[in-house]
């Protein structure tokens, strides 16, 4: 960036981050990686499968710290969890004992705000999503596009600064993706909160972000390339598929992901064999 | 099967039980009855006995205060479990701690400790209580210790991330789900909770279900007996239904699938 004027909204400054394993051994998951997240800017992580780009997001989040490097947000060193950030997880982390719109309230029922207001702006959240209709269900009722829905309204209520995103539409089918991909560029454009979104997927990265940030096979996984993309907003996620400046950069950034993508798959085939 | 086809079947594993048991203590086959009455009764005697207890009214006092035992027990073991579940589960070195005491109490079979209770507390109903506490009590114990400890990291990071305190993760994320768990030994809680009950009374006692058994039997009147395992078991059979309702309420946000658990 050249504009130094904008805040940054997430530093990391050569972030290395390290696990004790087994046998006192140490697994250096990501080393000295280097990113940052402008105010208002979407930035995408992509790297082969085990690379470690979910342990970046966590050092962002600040459910981890760096072993070495400094995690800056808006400017000012990170201690504890990451105040500013919303997370949306790649797994199923709703609340299974709260309905739909508890499950959406409660961000704002722990800062202590009265409850009618709270299940209000909740079934808001919920309707901008498309679930208005389900806001009594448990989330054993919904399906699993449902259910990121809901996780997206879950985080968006807290109204974050920063949201963080580990491959939230891993798990959902490839139109679901589609739907969901378009539903969170909508809802991103509304106020344009700086976004880090981890996938696997390049063309999901391309489509969604301004920013790809490529990842070299772990482990010790670094950045190993960054990309901007130039497509014009507001982007419809099926269509911008089909324009030839997404097929250009899609075949720029392949030539250096697919290498890492081989040496990802055989290392993973490799420490299956051995363990 | 459709479920009057299904409801025909169950009565009619009924009826041909009693009927064999009819036949075989009452009709002679090959010249001699083949179940002598006097250690197997009748159909017919048992209920008459059972219609006698109820027409003359002297069983309700007796059940009520076996009911009274187990619900006790059950309300006293439960809160007991979940307490001490939840604070060991959340203090890893009091649950060290405490390890090898709670699988060495555990492994001891309850009924021996009938004696010391029926000392300690006297042939009331608060002996009879304390058996069947020791027995919910660690039923619940370890269901809800275990519920705390498999709380999903996901779900745990995800109320972090939401803002929550610690306090806060208690009550909205540790606590449903040891709850969840703790409805799922529900079925087995109350049963046990019975079964303290039954066998306290049986032990030594003045009234109650296990009372009237062991009396029945102290007489070699086995039709009492019998009568007494029936509405027994009928008892058992109604506070179940209870507690499946309750279960159903209280536990709505719980796919069907995962029910058996616990």
């Amino acid at each position: 960036m050249a504009d130094t004027a904008e805040p940054v909204a997430v530093a990391l400054d050569d972030a290395t981050v390290a696990f004790r394993v087994a046998g006192n051994r140490v697994y250096t998951a990501v080393e000295r990686a280097s990113l940052s997240v402008a105010h208002g800017e979407f930035v995408a992580i992509v790297g082969p499968t085990g690379c470690g780009k979910s342990t970046l997001l966590n050092v962002a989040a600040g459910l981890l710290k760096p072993a070495a490097g400094s995690v800056k947000i808006f400017g000012q060193p990170l201690t504890g969890l990451n105040r500013d950030a919303g997370y949306l997880f790649q797994a199923d982390a709703l609340f299974p004992w709260k309905t739909a719109i508890d499950n959406v309230a409660i961000g704002l029922d722990i800062k202590g705000a009265p409850r009618e207001q709270a299940l209000q702006r909740a079934q808001g959240w919920l309707t901008s999503v498309g679930l208005g209709a389900f806001a009594n269900r448990y989330p054993h009722m919904l399906s699993g596009g449902q259910r990121k829905r809901v996780g997206l309204a879950q985080v968006l209520i807290r109204d974050p600064k920063i949201l963080l995103m580990d491959e939230p539409f891993g798990p959902l089918d490839a139109q679901t993706r589609q739907i969901m991909g378009n539903l969170l560029l909508e809802l991103w454009n509304a106020d344009r909160k700086a976004v880090l979104f981890v996938t696997h997927d390049l063309e999901e990265a391309i489509a969604l972000a301004d920013r790809v940030v490529i990842m070299s096979a772990g482990p010790s996984a670094r950045i190993i390339g960054d990309w901007r993309v130039p497509l014009p907003r507001p982007r419809d996620i099926s269509e911008v598929r089909m324009e030839k400046q997404f097929h250009e950069l899609h075949r720029e950034i392949w030539s250096v992901l697919k290498d890492e993508v081989m040496k990802g798959y055989a290392q993973s085939t490799l420490s299956a064999e051995v363990g | 099967m459709s479920r009057l086809t299904l409801l025909f079947w169950q009565l009619m594993v009924a009826v041909v039980a009693l009927s064999l048991w009819h036949i075989l203590t009452t009709v002679p086959l090959f010249g001699r009855i083949l179940l002598p009455p006097f250690f197997f009764s009748n159909p017919v005697d048992v209920a008459s006995q059972i219609v006698k207890w109820f027409s003359s009214g002297v069983i309700w006092k007796h059940l009520m205060i076996t009911l009274w035992e187990s619900v006790l027990a059950f309300v006293i073991g439960s809160v007991g479990g979940v307490l001490v579940g939840f604070w060991f589960a959340r203090q890893p070195r009091v649950a060290a701690v405490f390890d090898p005491y709670v699988k060495m109490v555990n492994a001891l079979p309850r009924v021996v400790l009938a004696p010391i209770f029926t000392l300690w507390l006297g042939l009331g109903i608060w002996s009879k209580v304390a058996l069947g506490v020791t027995l919910v009590f660690f039923i619940v114990f370890f269901n809800v210790y275990q519920g705390v400890k498999e709380v999903s990291q996901t779900v745990l990071d995800n109320g972090r991330m939401l803002g929550m305190s610690e306090r806060q993760l208690t009550r909205h994320v540790y606590w449903p789900s040891a709850l969840s768990w703790m409805f799922s030994s529900l079925h087995t809680a109350v049963g046990f909770a019975v079964v303290g009950a039954v066998v306290g009374e049986y032990l030594g006692s003045a009234a109650g279900l296990g009372y009237l058994i062991q009396q029945a039997e102290g007489v070699f009147d086995v039709a009492a007996v019998f009568a007494g395992m029936f509405v027994l078991s009928a008892f058992v059979i109604l506070i179940d239904m209870v507690v499946t309702l309750v279960e159903r309420r209280l536990l709505v946000w719980r796919p069907v699938a995962a029910e058996g658990r616990g």
